[in-house]
């Protein structure tokens, strides 16, 4: 049944290209229709799942001659990814209400993009994995590239470039993993069992685990994200540090750590403190927390600011992936879904609320404005967000937080210190957004005065209040009773840490 | 030898190259006899319909000549089926399509001529594709090229396309004879124009101390064939040729040469490896063979084509002169396939795989390329601004045509990248195999750039002018078809795959 | 009363609140009847919770059920004597401040949504038993706290908001820090369970053996935060501004309730978890303590604006608290300090809920000295007001001996069993705080005679006097000071178990 949030996504963007061009009614009302319907289906396959472990979707023989098959499955983590997908769909398809422009190819490339990321969550064959990872990339640059605002040629090309050599370098683990395999087959199952040898592990991990982690925004290779995150229209914007680079992360989680274990094997030689790839990396990963909290304390867009947390939270998933233990993992996958909601609503409230009525996002512009006073909905809004985005209890990322940083004390003590800072640092910066953005104190001139007289700001649109409701109460639930994903994530994450890909 | 069989035989196994010939026999006739007085554009539609037939027929020859194939005693001249077959039947169809471009053309008054030396080129190609003696190879080269010549310099009112013709002859013919030069050293070393027996008889010969004349037969050999492909750096030609030639000839350039160009390389790296399979007597061979040499020889060309054709292509303004550049890149990756040439019918299919889905692609990069001149005039960059505007569907079939080149999936180009990619490590392990492919992906990575930056300009960046764009029917309906090919071999590679893997067991 | 078994009244008095808040967000126009209504609900449940707490002192009422067993974080709520009165003070305090805002602009229905919802984070602190959800309505009650400063407060608002919520997030990270390192040693955050292990040296064995010895830190942490709120000197500079800039009925819930929240926190975590670290640094927190109580006395002597006076004023009031939490942090070596200890903890308990008591009072009456001026609250501003508003006089002057401590109001018994308890256990201390005592005379008295007594300036002569509907308001407020000033027991009866109860399981 999940197998039908692609073919929904794909049949939806194929017919959103046939719409007559000049309705954009009717492209919007198809397009949620579509959305809604996916996230349906993922709620039903979630909650049908729940308590199951690994499902066969689909599996079909697709090119027999070189063992690949059309293999749809899905365990805990995929039924939660798959449902972060849902959510994050329609929530960017309610934020996309007011687009004119082309809007049939619009929400063409949105559902395209859509389709390719259910598939990679669900796919199960290495090669299927990676033809919808790539199907994803070419949507991403159009709906930047057309729809964006700041320099969006420059962002969308840097973003597409980026994510290309990403998925070249898991081409080029692909190739040789298959091919060491004795070209039998491509399913991630029988490649985890291939018993690839430790010595090409060890150069193979590397490889693939960078290539995927190039799309979660790992520094150094981060610098497409604040660029393209900024230059993406809103829903994009969503997508991309909603889900995107999740599909990033779950690669990292999904193929290189599961299929090359023993690629996190200590080298037996240490250099400058790393004794392993797992050094590495989680030394990245803090890296990237910490120097991303640093950055966007320092911005005066607040897109940017959003932009580069994105950054430091997908560096608390990677934390906890390289923490390899229960906890920490079960935080990274947990933090996944927060982020990935919350970074969503942030977006929206700064890009489509904030931005699309004031046709600014520097601080020393929005200052004199009085936001709090003309957006109140958008200030309580952000205030929620961005609580919930400190990692405050209550919210989702606090649970996902404080299990990554006990994970990251198991695994090695200093880690949870330098994380714990990351998370000061960002309730330092979100609070500077928040005051800066909508509660300053700096008083109005009198000229804008005049200004806020004659131009009223538009009243918020039943579709932002709905998208912001959706968002607005995933994130609570969860963080109130995180209990509805942990029960899936945690077997699966035990099955993962036990035998590689089960 | 008995004559009669030997040339009913030949007979039978030259039916396409016969059908073909016939063919363009009756076009010459049918345009220069009975329609002299008909209007440009009906002599254009029935010499290409003419055309089509003819190749229907080779077809049918291809499948009625059998698995015989055709020899001198115990020397195969021609070889049939196997990698012949599908050669043959992809030459054929692209000859089709590219036959179908012409009827939206208006660069020449003399549409039979050209559709008769079309044809000839084609059944020059048919030879290459299945011959396995060096003079026989020689013989289809020729006729190959020199028709190509020609069709380049068809449009005679193009200065570009005189200038493209001259360059492309003067190259040719310098590398045919460097070819012919490298054939002489190799019958001298080996006493045989037979491929087997030349590479059994090189074998011998290095092994007695003649490596170093070997090693220059096979250079020159190399750069005899590396011009045909455009590989670098015998490619000083494509750019230009791809540039000035009216679009059906270089359409049929881009395609019909580049796949009887690799068919050959396909024979030759075959009875290269092959012979050693067959060898008698097995010696610990320290010296460098035939199959050491040439590998080296192809690994050398594969990577410099990778390196200059992507490279290069990042800095083009025309979209023509950037498919030739691209072109070079796409000879590199084949190439790298030819290098790691495994003994199982895998590299073979594979390369025939993808030449055979990157010529379909090409035509239909030039069939959109020619839609746009004829509306703008221009093939830069800017010409193809806003075109989702004027013509969407057209910008669709380019989206489609392009992502296919740049290797995404779901269509045809990734699957034809990973499928030789797979074969090359599959036949060799080691960090050398790996390594080449590690740059050939990264290379094509890189193309996304240059491919994306066309399609930029026709989805992205708003239109100068906004007038809509109309192409003819025909023209569209062949575009349409390639479009769908693409999309639909891409999402189910098997259908393509399974038809090639038949000619090795046996249709 | 009789009432159910079975329905679970704390999470109810947790959540009513957070109904109300939402109701009054909507139904902007009913706004503070909404929550006039909720508030008084609250009261009646919190009073149905204090006749229902267990006879032996023990934690009753309990509601417990598992929430994410993989992180020891479970859903556990229930009150003892000390719990049920802090949330009865909660309500009583929470309904005062309810009342003593009327014509709040702009925006009420967010006004009145955020007092409410302040109200609910009480609530829930004072009630959970687990870090978790404690942790999270001792943080959710920053926020509604920071915007009802922020958004209706004084001229300075901005950088004490600011300045407010910087201060007790730091301490609150020290907080979060010490309980996820007990976590990481002992898989538990039910403070039962560490109590349990505290009083038997357990806890410091599995936190030795897991992290090293961090013990003395962690309880440094725990104590930061819990001294950021009360405060502690020298953690208290955020609280003058805050008081000051804070609307006057905002600032009877910070000093009234919030503040009550530390003082809690050291007696239902820090003590009971780290009873012996405290003991070991008890001089140093004893000087502190000392610091705090004349410090307090001495700043509020020199202000000028009676809310920063009555501002510092509670700094030395709960300066008390914790100088008899301080001092009774000692090995129980004999019945008699036994008996000290139980008495400076009964004085503890009632200070808090006098001081809350008393100190929202007063700020009531600040707040309705300054609708009545038009604004003006300083001390030098008024005079003589003692001739025109006799009641408000009256009421006003009740309120204020009661927070000098004079015998026969509620104010004196809480301080009186403090210095009982704490004299024998800490002479010197309590020797020097009694100079805070002296002071806080002192500064009453100036304020007395500054405002009330003297001659009537013509500015003021027309003064209004109390209405009938504030007087209805107020009477029961100052019955009940009278009442506790006269009949303690009332109190002290249904505390002393639990305060036997908590010195049982306390070790030092």
């Amino acid at each position: 049944m999940l197998s039908w949030t692609i073919y929904i996504s794909f049949a939806g963007a194929l017919l959103q290209t046939l719409l007559p061009k000049g309705n954009p009614a009717l492209a919007r009302w198809f397009g949620l229709l579509f959305a809604v319907a996916g996230l349906a289906i993922a709620v039903a396959g979630f909650a049908a799942g729940m308590g199951h472990g690994l499902e066969v979707v689909t599996d079909l023989p697709w090119v027999p001659a070189m063992g690949i098959h059309y293999l749809l499955a899905a365990d805990g983590i995929s039924r939660v990814l798959v449902l972060l997908t849902g959510l994050a769909s329609v929530a960017g398809v309610l934020f996309s209400w007011n687009i004119d422009l082309r809007t049939n190819q619009f929400f063409a490339f949105y559902l395209a993009l859509i389709g390719g990321v259910y598939g990679v969550f669900l796919s199960y064959d290495l090669f299927l994995l990676f033809v919808f990872y790539e199907i994803a990339i070419v949507p991403k640059y159009f709906l930047i590239a057309i729809w964006g605002s700041t320099r969006r040629e420059y962002g969308a090309m840097k973003l597409a470039l980026y994510s290309f050599v990403g998925s070249a370098m898991v081409l080029i683990g692909l190739l040789a993993s298959y091919a060491a395999s004795g070209s039998r087959s491509t399913g991630l199952v029988a490649l985890a069992h291939a018993q690839l040898p430790a010595h090409f592990q060890m150069w193979c991990f590397p490889l693939v685990f960078v290539g995927f982690a190039i799309l979660a925004g790992m520094w150094p290779f981060h610098t497409w994200a604040p660029t393209g995150h900024v230059a993406a229209p809103t829903a994009a914007s969503m997508l991309l540090a909603g889900v995107v680079m999740k599909l990033g992360a779950y690669g990292c989680l999904r193929v290189a750590m599961g299929l090359y274990p023993h690629g996190l094997d200590p080298w037996g030689f240490s250099f400058l403190g790393l004794g392993s790839w797992r050094d590495v990396f989680a030394l990245l990963a803090i890296i990237g927390i910490v120097y991303g909290a640093l950055v966007a304390l320092a911005q005066t867009d607040f897109k940017f600011v959003i932009g580069y947390s994105s950054v430091s939270h997908m560096g608390f998933v990677l934390l906890g992936l390289m923490t390899l233990n229960q906890l920490g993992v079960t935080g990274a996958v947990l933090q996944m879904f927060s982020h990935g909601v919350i970074a969503g609503l942030l977006f929206a409230i700064v890009g489509r609320i904030v931005y699309e009525r004031t046709h600014t996002r520097q601080f020393a512009e929005l200052e004199p404005m009085h936001l709090s006073r003309r957006l109140p909905f958008a200030a309580w809004a952000f205030v929620f967000a961005g609580v919930a985005s400190m990692g405050l209890p209550g919210f989702s990322g606090f649970v996902a937080e404080l299990q990554i940083l006990i994970g990251a004390w198991q695994a090695k003590p200093w880690w949870t210190i330098a994380a714990g800072l990351g998370i000061v640092i960002g309730v330092a910066y979100t609070w500077r957004a928040m005051q800066r953005g909508f509660f300053s104190d700096v008083v109005p001139t009198a000229h804008e005065l005049e200004e806020e007289r004659h131009h009223p700001l538009a009243p918020i649109t039943w579709p932002e209040y709905a998208g912001v409701a959706l968002l607005g109460f995933a994130t609570l639930a969860v963080g109130l009773y995180p209990r509805i994903l942990l029960d899936s994530i945690e077997p699966a994450v035990k099955a993962l840490l036990a035998g590689g890909v089960q | 030898m008995n004559y009669p069989d030997f040339y009913s035989a030949l007979f039978r196994a030259t039916l396409p190259e016969t059908a073909l010939e016939v063919a363009a026999l009756l076009v010459l006739v049918v345009d220069l006899g009975l329609l002299r007085k008909a209007a440009s554009s009906t002599r254009t539609v029935v010499a290409a319909l003419v055309g089509v037939a003819g190749c229907s027929a080779a077809i049918w020859g291809v499948y009625a000549a059998g698995w015989a194939g055709i020899s001198a005693g115990s020397d195969v001249l021609l070889s049939a089926g196997g990698s012949a077959g599908v050669a043959q039947i992809a030459i054929l169809a692209l000859t089709a399509l590219t036959l179908l471009l012409l009827i939206d053309s208006s660069f020449t008054r003399h549409p039979g001529e050209f559709v008769a030396v079309v044809l000839m080129s084609a059944a020059g190609g048919l030879l290459i594709s299945a011959a396995q003696d060096l003079l026989v190879i020689f013989v289809g080269l020729e006729l190959l090229s020199l028709g190509l010549y020609i069709l380049c310099a068809f449009a005679k009112h193009s200065g570009q396309s005189a200038e493209a013709s001259l360059k492309y002859y003067l190259f040719g013919g310098m590398s045919a004879a460097f070819l012919l030069f490298g054939f002489s050293y190799l019958y001298g070393l080996s006493g045989s124009t037979n491929l087997s027996q030349v590479a059994l008889g090189t074998y011998f010969a290095a092994a007695h101390g003649g490596t170093p004349l070997l090693l220059i037969a096979l250079v020159m050999i190399a750069a005899g064939l590396g011009f045909k492909v455009a590989a670098v750096p015998f490619h000083l030609w494509a750019p230009d040729t791809y540039e000035g030639a009216p679009v059906p000839a270089a359409a049929f350039i881009a395609s019909v040469s580049k796949v009887a160009s690799f068919a050959l390389l396909i024979s030759i790296s075959t009875a290269a490896l092959h012979f050693l399979d067959n060898l008698l007597f097995k010696t610990n061979a320290t010296f460098f063979g035939f199959a050491d040499a040439w590998r080296l020889i192809l690994i050398l060309l594969a990577v410099a084509s990778m390196l200059v054709g992507n490279l290069a292509a990042l800095a083009q303004i025309s979209v023509r002169r950037l498919l030739a550049y691209s072109a070079m890149a796409h000879a590199g990756y084949i190439l790298l396939g030819l290098a790691y040439f495994s003994s199982s019918n895998l590299s073979a299919a594979a390369i025939l795989y993808y030449v055979l889905t990157y010529g379909l692609t090409t035509i239909g990069a030039f069939g959109v390329i020619a839609v746009v001149e004829k509306a703008t005039g221009s093939n830069r960059l800017d010409a193809f601004l806003g075109l989702q505007k004027r013509n969407p569907l057209l910008a669709s079939i380019l989206l489609i045509l392009f992502l296919s080149l740049a290797g995404i999936p779901p269509l045809v180009g990734f699957w034809a990248k990973f499928n030789l990619f797979a074969a090359v490590l599959h036949s060799s392990s080691g960090a050398l195999p790996i390594s080449l492919v590690a740059l050939a992906i990264a290379m094509s990575a890189v193309s996304l750039y240059y491919y994306l930056q066309v399609l930029k300009r026709a989805f992205v960046l708003p239109a100068v002018d906004d007038t809509p764009i109309h192409a003819h029917p025909v023209t569209m309906t062949v575009l349409l078809f390639i479009a769908a090919a693409i999309v639909a071999l891409g999402c189910f590679p098997a259908l393509l795959q399974n038809w090639i893997a038949s000619f090795y067991l046996g249709w | 009363m009789n009432l159910l078994p079975g329905i679970p009244i704390l999470t109810l008095i947790t959540v009513l609140p957070l109904f109300g808040a939402a109701i009054a967000l909507v139904w902007g126009k009913h706004a503070r009847g909404v929550a006039l209504i909720t508030g008084f609900l609250s009261l009646v449940l919190a009073l149905i919770i204090w006749t229902r707490i267990p006879a032996s002192g023990a934690i009753g009422l309990v509601e417990r059920s598992a929430w994410v067993p993989s992180l020891g974080i479970e859903y556990h709520l229930g009150v003892d004597g000390l719990g049920a009165l802090m949330v009865l003070l909660s309500a009583i305090v929470a309904l005062m401040s309810i009342d003593a805002a009327h014509r709040v602009h702009p925006k009420p229905n967010l006004y009145y949504g955020l007092v409410l919802a302040l109200e609910s984070g009480l609530f829930g602190a004072f009630t959970a038993l687990n870090f978790f959800h404690w942790f999270i309505f001792w943080e959710l009650s920053l926020i509604p706290a920071f915007f009802l400063i922020k958004l209706w407060g004084g001229p300075k608002r901005g950088p004490a908001a600011t300045q407010f919520f910087i201060y007790t997030m730091v301490g609150s990270v020290a907080l979060l820090i010490s309980f996820l390192a007990l976590f990481l040693s002992t898989g538990t955050m039910d403070f039962g369970n560490l109590t349990a292990m505290a009083q038997t040296g357990a806890l410091t064995s599995a936190v030795n053996a897991h992290l090293g010895p961090v013990m003395l830190w962690l309880a440094l942490g725990v104590l930061a935060g819990f001294a950021v709120k009360v405060p502690l000197a020298p953690f208290h500079t955020w609280l003058p501004a805050a008081y000051a800039e804070a609307p006057s009925p905002v600032t009877m819930l910070l000093t009234g309730a919030m503040s009550k929240m530390g003082v809690y926190g050291l007696l239902r975590i820090a003590i009971p978890i780290f009873g012996v670290q405290i003991a070991q640094i008890r001089t140093p927190l004893l000087v502190l303590a000392v610091i705090t109580v004349v410090m307090g006395a001495w700043a509020a002597a020199a202000q000028k604006d009676l809310k920063r006076v009555f501002a510092y004023s509670s700094i030395n009031h709960l300066g008390y608290c914790l100088l008899a939490i301080f001092a009774l942090a000692v090995p129980a070596t004999g019945a008699a300090t036994l008996a000290s200890q139980a008495i400076a903890l009964n004085g503890i308990i009632l200070q808090m809920f006098n001081h809350g008591i008393t100190a929202a009072a007063l700020f009531w009456f600040i707040a309705m000295i300054q609708f009545r001026s038009g604004g003006l609250r300083g001390i030098d501003d008024f005079g003589g007001l003692r001739k025109p508003a006799p009641v408000f006089a009256g009421l006003m002057g009740i309120a204020l001996f009661s927070s000098l401590g004079l015998p026969g109001l509620n104010g004196f018994v809480g301080e009186f069993l403090i210095f009982r308890g704490v004299f024998p256990l800490a002479w010197v201390a309590a020797s020097v705080s009694v100079l805070g005592l002296l002071v806080t005379v002192i500064v009453i008295l100036t304020v007395i005679q500054k405002v009330f007594t003297g001659p009537v300036s013509e500015h003021w002569a027309g003064f209004p006097d109390l209405h009938a509907s504030e007087r209805m308001a107020l009477a029961p407020i100052i019955a009940l000071m009278l009442l506790i000033g006269l009949v303690p027991q009332l109190i002290v009866d249904s505390i002393n178990p639990t305060v036997v109860n908590l010195l049982a399981h306390w070790r030092f």
